[in-house]
């Protein structure tokens, strides 16, 4: 393994030299000699791509730019908003409404004003990867969806980059090098995604704050490694943490022959339409439940006010009622089927969720088991909150 | 043979919110379909309905992908932990 560490197209370190200012800043790590004057002239030389400015993206940035590697990339669409403070550390309060991406690149020059920041203020597309790739030694990916994952894979096979992957999900991460030609590439490990009715539901998504923060840690630690050619890099070893147990284990990957994208037979040469691959565009398929009929936050508070006898049932979960809740009855959906004798289909019920989402397909469930008198609050708890009564907390 | 499963976080809410179940097992295809018959919201998660393990699906024994060891009919020791890993993307949206 030690001959495949190293970035395979770095230039030869000799050509830089670094000011006595940063002969300062970096001397912790000039005087050890797993990074010395020719570790960190290499880190001053690299060049890497962040994909996300996330919550991956921020520990990953900052440790990249503390560490002084000489240009690094960022590319992101988003603004930072509330939710994100939780976890995404590059940001500030100050900085909720502004482009993630300037943000973070204002807190990464500050951090450290020798190095180059690059800013890609766009979504990653089949059309625009390569070109905005092709310039980078290393690509880590920071983002948070199928579509993107399999996008970056490809471009980085198609490109021969290596690529340091974490994922996170909940308080469980999963972190990787894939893209090294003898190693193997995500699609080995997994040939397609999950469709997107069999992704796990926004009422059990979330993620503790620290997780990415560790995840994105970890994979600064091999992007670090992988430049300076020192120590056992994750390639061909997926690791895996969970943060509850507070436990990591390693599984071994392998590169599978029959890859489509890096096997001996590949049917994918160039990039494709990913959004589609992924099923994206049947993602609202679940939910789309046709034919619903609905009730909007205004129609229904005047129907209460009225006193009308209506049987408000809530479809989230019971940690989600914590948060906020408009006095209905719980039943998450995923108990729906076997609680449905709780409910009596004489009165008029109507279900909510967070978004209008999940109560929807309760409420599609409902019709289908014979229940007549039955809406689905439109837009759900979030636009109670904003046409009804703001005092009710969005989350 | 007892062996343990590890269920993964995103599962976890269809085998009765537990980290791991232990199945009496001699092949890992055994082992699946005692945690299927345990817990039948997992079913659908874990298989396709030709039965096949689903491609966002791995599963390991101690460190080794079935797929490259005898896949559902890799034999199972005493005390082996058999892993099961799908892929996550990210999670952080919450819709």
């Amino acid at each position: 393994m030690a001959t495949k560490t190293g970035v395979p197209t770095a230039a030869p370190a000799k050509a830089a030299s670094l000011s006595n200012e940063e002969v300062l800043r970096y001397s912790r790590h000039l005087i050890m000699p797993e990074v010395g004057m020719e570790g960190q002239l290499k880190l001053k030389q690299a060049k890497v791509l962040c994909i996300g400015a996330g919550g991956l993206g921020a520990p990953l940035g900052l440790y990249l730019a503390a560490a002084g590697v000489g240009r690094i990339g960022l590319v992101d669409f988003d603004a930072v908003d509330f939710t994100n403070l939780q976890r995404q550390v590059l940001f500030g309060t100050s900085d909720v409404g502004q482009p993630k991406i300037s943000a973070a690149a204002d807190r990464l020059r500050n951090l450290n004003p020798e190095i180059q920041i690059d800013t890609f203020e766009t979504h990653l597309t089949s059309e625009n990867a390569l070109d905005i790739l092709k310039d980078y030694d290393i690509v880590v990916d920071g983002t948070d969806n199928f579509p993107t994952r399999y996008l970056v894979n490809d471009a980085c096979v198609l490109l021969g980059k290596p690529n340091v992957y974490g994922s996170i999900f909940r308080f469980e991460g999963q972190i990787t090098i894939f893209g090294y030609p003898d190693g193997p590439c995500y699609r080995c490990l997994y040939p397609e995604p999950p469709p997107p009715g069999l992704v796990p539901s926004c009422a059990e998504g979330g993620v503790l704050g620290v997780l990415p923060g560790i995840v994105g840690t970890i994979q600064a630690c091999e992007t670090l490694k992988l430049i300076i050619g020192k120590g056992q890099p994750l390639i061909g070893r997926l690791l895996l943490f969970d943060a509850l147990a507070m436990k990591f284990r390693e599984l071994k990957l392998r590169k599978n022959p029959e890859c489509p994208v890096c096997g001996e037979h590949r049917t994918i040469t160039k990039l494709i339409d990913y959004a589609e691959f992924c099923g994206v565009r049947g993602e609202e398929a679940p939910t789309t439940v046709t034919n619903i009929p609905e009730i909007t936050p205004r129609e229904l508070k005047t129907r209460l006010d009225r006193g009308d006898d209506l049987f408000i049932l809530d479809v989230r979960e019971p940690h989600e009622y914590q948060i906020c809740n408009l006095n209905g009855h719980l039943i998450p959906l995923g108990e729906l089927s076997r609680r449905v004798h709780e409910l009596d289909s004489s009165r008029e019920i109507v279900a909510h969720c967070r978004s209008g989402k999940r109560s929807a397909e309760a409420v599609d469930f409902l019709r289908k088991a014979g229940f007549r008198k039955i809406w689905n609050l439109k837009g759900g708890i979030l636009a109670w909150s904003d046409d009804v009564d703001p005092k009710v907390p969005k989350y | 043979m007892a062996v343990k499963v590890i269920i993964p976080t995103p599962l976890r809410a269809y085998a009765g919110k537990q980290e791991s179940v232990e199945v009496q097992a001699a092949t890992v295809g055994e082992a699946l379909s005692g945690l299927t018959s345990k817990f039948g919201d997992l079913k659908k998660h874990l298989f396709t309905e030709e039965g096949k393990l689903r491609s966002f699906v791995n599963v390991y024994v101690n460190d080794e992908d079935i797929r490259y060891l005898q896949k559902d009919q890799t034999q199972v020791r005493e005390g082996d932990t058999i892993s099961i890993v799908p892929s996550i993307a990210g999670g952080i949206s919450a819709k």
